[in-house]
Formats: C-alpha cells, structure tokens, sequence
C-alpha cells in the first residue's frame, strides 16, 4: 500500500516547506509590506484615502467594467476556445498562438494601439464617430482593454476542458432525444463550467490590476473614467506612500474576496456529480 | 586644490576653473537623473562637457549617463535609492522632495546662481495650423466648446506649471482676485477631454491623435515639435503673460560622497552655465539665464515667477494640488 502512494517528488514535508518558503517570499512577504505600508498613515489616514469620493469613485469605475469584461471575455471568449478545441480550419494554428499575445505584449503598446484604432481618427473610431459612437477617452474603451488583456485566460483555462470533453456524452444526450439547446444546457455547460469560473476569475482579476493598457484609452477624468491603480501612481507622484499603499490593500482585500466567492460559488449539479 | 574626496556634506568646493591640476584625475562615470523632455538637450550637453571636462583634468574621461522618465517618478527613484550624482527636475518641489529624504541639503538651491536654474522654459500653446479657432491669449481658452489638452498636474510637473500659469495669468488680469483666478482655472478645465498622465502622452493625444484644438506646452517642447519634420502642421502662440518654468539641478550630496564623485559632478553643474552649455541650451530651445534670451526663436512676453504668484512650491503644492485641495474642487461632482 505505501508503494501506492510513491511520488516521483520527495514527499510531503519537503515539498510543503519548499511551497511555503518560496510562496512566502514571494508573494506574502511584499504583499504584508505592502500592509504595513499602509498602516504607516495611521488608521485615520487609512480611512481618509480609501473613502476620498474620488477613490471611491474609482474603485466603483475599475470593478464595473473589470466586471463587464470579464462578463464578454465569459461569452465570447468561450466561443473562441469551443471552435478552437472543435474544429479544424485552416489558419488554426496561427489563431491559436496569437491568442497569446495579448500575454506578451506589453500592455502600454497594447494600450497605445488601441487608442489608435479606436480614437476619432482612427481606423475604427473614424467609422463609429458620425454615429455619435466615442469609445477611446471614455468607459468602453476602458471595456475594450480589459476583455484584451483578459481574453486568453479565458479561452487557455476553458479550451484544454472542451477538448477533454467527450463528444460520445453529446451523442447519447442527443440519441436519449435531448434537443441541442438541451444537450448544450443541460451537458456541456455543466462539464465546463468549473473551467468557465476559473477563467472568468482569472480574467476578472487581471483587469481589476490592470494599468498600462488602460490609463491610455481611459481619458483619466477624475471621478469619471480614472481607474484605482491611476489613483496609486497619482498617490505616489505627490510622495503619498501610505496612500497609496492604502488603496492597494482595499484592492487586495476587494480581489481577494471576488476570488473566494467566485472559486465557492459551486452550482449544484457540480455538487451532485462530486458525490456520484 | 580640491583633492578627490576630501568633500564633506554641506561643503561646496569651488571648481578648479582653469587651474591647471597636477596630478590627471581617474576616469569617472557619473548618472544625471532627469525629467522627461531633457532627452535631446542633454544629450548635447553631455558630450561638450565630456570634451572640456577632458581639458581640464589632462585627458581623463568623464561619462555621463543619463535617466529620463516623469519629475516626480525620478525623484522617486532617487528617494528610492537610484544612484543619481546630479538631479536634473522639472520643478524645485521635486528635488524639495529629495532633500526632505536626506539625501541633500535643504538649501540646496542657494548653491548655484539663479536658484540652481542654468535654464528655464515657459508655458505657451500649441495650435493646428493657421490657428482656426483663433487662440491668441489665455483668455480663449475658456471659450465653450474648445478643447483644451493638458496632462494631470497631480501626475505631471510640466501640467502643474501649465495651471499656475494659467492661474497667475488670471489673478493678474483680477487685480490679484485669487477666487476669479479660481473660477478661470475651473472653466478652462472643463475643457479639457482627456487628462494624460504626463506632458509626453498630452503631446501624443493633440499630434498624433488629433484630439484638441490647443495643446498647453512647455515652449522647449513647443518649438520642438515646430521644427520637426511635419512641424508645419502647428503653430505656435505666445499668450501675453506666463510663468517662468524653473527646472533647477542639483548635486545629490549622499550620492557624491559615497561614490567620491563630487568634483566630476559639480564640475557638471557648473558647466551648465558657460556660455558654451547656454548656447547649447537655446539650440534646444530652453531660455539661458546668463544671456538674455535672442528673439526668435523665444518670443517676447511678461513672466512671472512661481514665488512672485503663488509663495514658492511648498505653498503652491498644499493650496492647489494636495488631496483635496484647489484641483481637486474643480471635479467635485456638481461644481
């Protein structure tokens, strides 16, 4: 029996002190200075900073369209990871490594590209404008960063699920006289959506933090479309360390909450099939 | 002499102007940390000093590396611990900032002629060619429906020169009524759009966007952009009245005296203000401060000084920038 549980890593001990040294060091360890940080304004100053009507204002502004991207990423990020992990057609390949890009590129070029395209001269802007449509310099810009930069955690998290799917549990639900709408309700959306929460989750969290792509399609007009993490550098150029630090840990504390609640939020019939 | 590192804190040696030293000083490397526009500026400074410096202390070497990013971020740095030799800023409140760190002293501005300012600029506007909405001073600019580009003062230094201006110009024109200046400013940041981050990213949203009818500039950048290829698609105006933009130098003491850099890096700021440095400076369009500046390319107007208007830096920063203060009033919501 003990042979059974061999693992090619040393065991537990070694492994569980090595997660939390490394764990420790970096990530907890700057995320308390970052704490500690804050607390050096006093709890007075920690208050004052984080319910200014301007921080709050922004907090507000990045959870609302973080939210909204993630919701977009949520639909049609998932279509693109189901045609992807689905069908074949030419250019596949190509598509699925430029999914990934939005990864590497540095969010500053992907915000100053953006802005390009989508401003009043730009190649898409120019077409929208006489509609009365202005997306750069106002919230759906904003939007529209954010679903860039979330969209492959989206479709990685989801794609690899879709094609662990089995296609036999499509074709029974549809032989037992389930109708599409039924199979996709009823089957295939119940089979990913813990890979669906994660993605959104994870997408969601990114554009929460989310700075360089942003600050530039934004138009950063205070209480209107100015995002916390702008506040933090602003807080930082008047040498306002404590505030700054402050408003990071509400974003910590906002975030690390959404991610809980996200990850817990089991639907039931994922409940029933864990106890099957 | 002065022999290399003697220097204490605090005690300021004078140059070795064209005494000939006896024994040729080592090769040296020292880092300039400076804002964002200087890029071009000293760049040539840079090299001509490399080339006196090598004259004087019988063919040893000096390089100067250089730091570019937004006033207060390299301050920051610095704060931080970037080992800056000399700090080059836009805005005194800034190497204020450095000082209140410890890392020079906080009269550091008496150490060099002119409040440690070799060259200064001013804020003037940029418009589209031929100037069709017909901007000629401050005044316009409060005009409904224009649109006026201008970065964040909380985020930008050259933004913060660009709303004294415009304050100074206003209570100037009230007879010193500071709650008129208030009501100007408001007015004429309801005009603005987009509020970048700094004065690089406003010049890109008024050029290369096309956002805009006026871009509020610092003059160096101005004429900058004037002569460029495709500088024809600008005009430049002059407003009757603006603020001298000061952007002061500084030997970082803690940072020399560690290094044993001092004399390479005083022999620098002291350069800044031979005839040779200066002329480099109007070539680049920053206003010299030890010859008056020729017309054009720097056009004729009054200037006013941020200590005549607003009572230096510590006293402009708490009354319009801090959290909550005059700046911040104009986007409370309902005002």
């Amino acid at each position: 029996m003990a042979r059974a549980r061999q693992s090619p890593i040393p065991g537990f001990r070694l492994t569980l002190g090595y997660m939390l040294f490394y764990f420790g060091l970096l990530v907890l360890f700057p995320l308390s200075l970052l704490v500690a940080k804050s607390a050096s304004g006093g709890w007075g100053g920690f208050l004052r900073a984080v319910t200014s009507p301007r921080a709050v204002a922004s907090l507000r502004f990045t959870l609302v369209t973080s939210l909204a991207a993630a919701v977009i990423n949520a639909v049609f990020g998932f279509i693109l990871a189901w045609v992807l992990a689905r069908y074949r057609f030419p250019g596949k390949r190509l598509v699925d490594a430029v999914v990934d890009l939005p990864l590497a590129l540095p969010t500053a070029v992907a915000g100053v590209a953006l802005t390009a395209l989508y401003t009043d001269n730009g190649w898409i802007g120019s077409r929208l404008a006489p509609l009365g449509l202005h997306l750069a310099f106002a919230w759906p810009g904003v939007v529209i960063a954010l679903v860039f930069v979330g969209l492959p955690f989206l479709v990685r998290t989801v794609q690899p699920v879709i094609e662990g799917l089995d296609p036999a549990l499509e074709e029974a639900a549809v032989t037992l006289g389930a109708s599409p709408r039924q199979t996709f309700v009823r089957v295939v959306l119940p089979a990913l959506a813990p890979a669906l929460r994660a993605g959104f989750a994870a997408a969601f969290a990114r554009a929460i933090g989310e700075y360089g792509s942003v600050v530039f399609i934004a138009g950063n007009m205070p209480m209107k479309t100015e995002i916390t993490s702008l506040l933090i550098m602003t807080k930082l150029d008047q040498y306002d360390y404590a505030g700054a630090a402050s408003l990071g840990v509400v974003m910590l504390g906002i975030s690390l909450l959404l991610l809980v609640v996200i990850h817990s939020s089991r639907t039931s019939s994922e409940r029933r099939r864990a106890l099957v | 002499m002065a022999v290399p590192g003697c220097g204490k804190t605090g005690d300021v040696s004078p140059s070795a102007d064209g005494g000939a030293v006896a024994a040729p000083a080592a090769d040296v490397e020292i880092l300039n940390v400076s804002y964002d526009p200087t890029r071009e500026l000293y760049e040539a400074i840079d090299a001509a000093f490399a080339k006196s410096y090598a004259d004087k202390n019988g063919g040893a070497k000096v390089t100067v590396r250089q730091s570019h990013g937004g006033s207060a971020k390299q301050a920051r740095a610095v704060i931080d611990g970037l080992e800056a030799d000399v700090v080059t800023l836009g805005l005194a409140y800034d190497v204020d900032a450095v000082a209140r760190a410890g890392l020079l002293p906080a009269e550091w501005a008496a150490r060099l002629p002119n409040r440690s300012t070799p060259f200064t600029s001013t804020i003037v506007f940029l418009v589209r060619q031929g100037n069709p909405k017909g901007i000629h001073d401050w005044d316009d600019l409060v005009k409904p429906g224009l649109a006026v580009i201008t970065p964040n003062p909380k985020t930008s230094g050259g933004a913060r020169w660009n709303y004294l201006a415009a304050w100074g110009y206003a209570k100037r024109k009230a007879g010193g009524d500071d709650a008129k200046a208030r009501d100007f400013v408001t007015h004429l940041y309801k005009n603005v759009p987009v509020l970048d981050s700094g004065a690089r990213g406003s010049t890109t949203t008024f050029v290369e966007r096309g956002l805009g009818d006026v871009l509020i500039a610092w003059e160096s950048e101005a004429l900058l952009a004037k002569n460029r290829p495709g500088g024809d698609k600008f005009d430049v105006v002059v407003p009757s009245v603006s603020i001298v933009a000061a952007t002061p130098v500084a030997v970082v003491d803690k940072v020399v005296d560690k290094r044993g850099t001092r004399a390479a890096a005083e022999a620098y700021l002291q350069f800044l203000y031979t005839p040779e440095a200066q002329a480099i400076a109007a070539k680049e369009f920053y206003r010299p401060v030890q010859q008056a500046p020729s017309d054009p390319p720097f056009a004729k107007l009054t200037l006013f000084t941020i200590e005549d208007e607003f009572g230096g830096w510590d006293k402009a920063q708490a009354t319009h920038f801090a959290d909550g203060a005059t700046f911040d009033q104009i986007y409370k919501p309902g005002n």
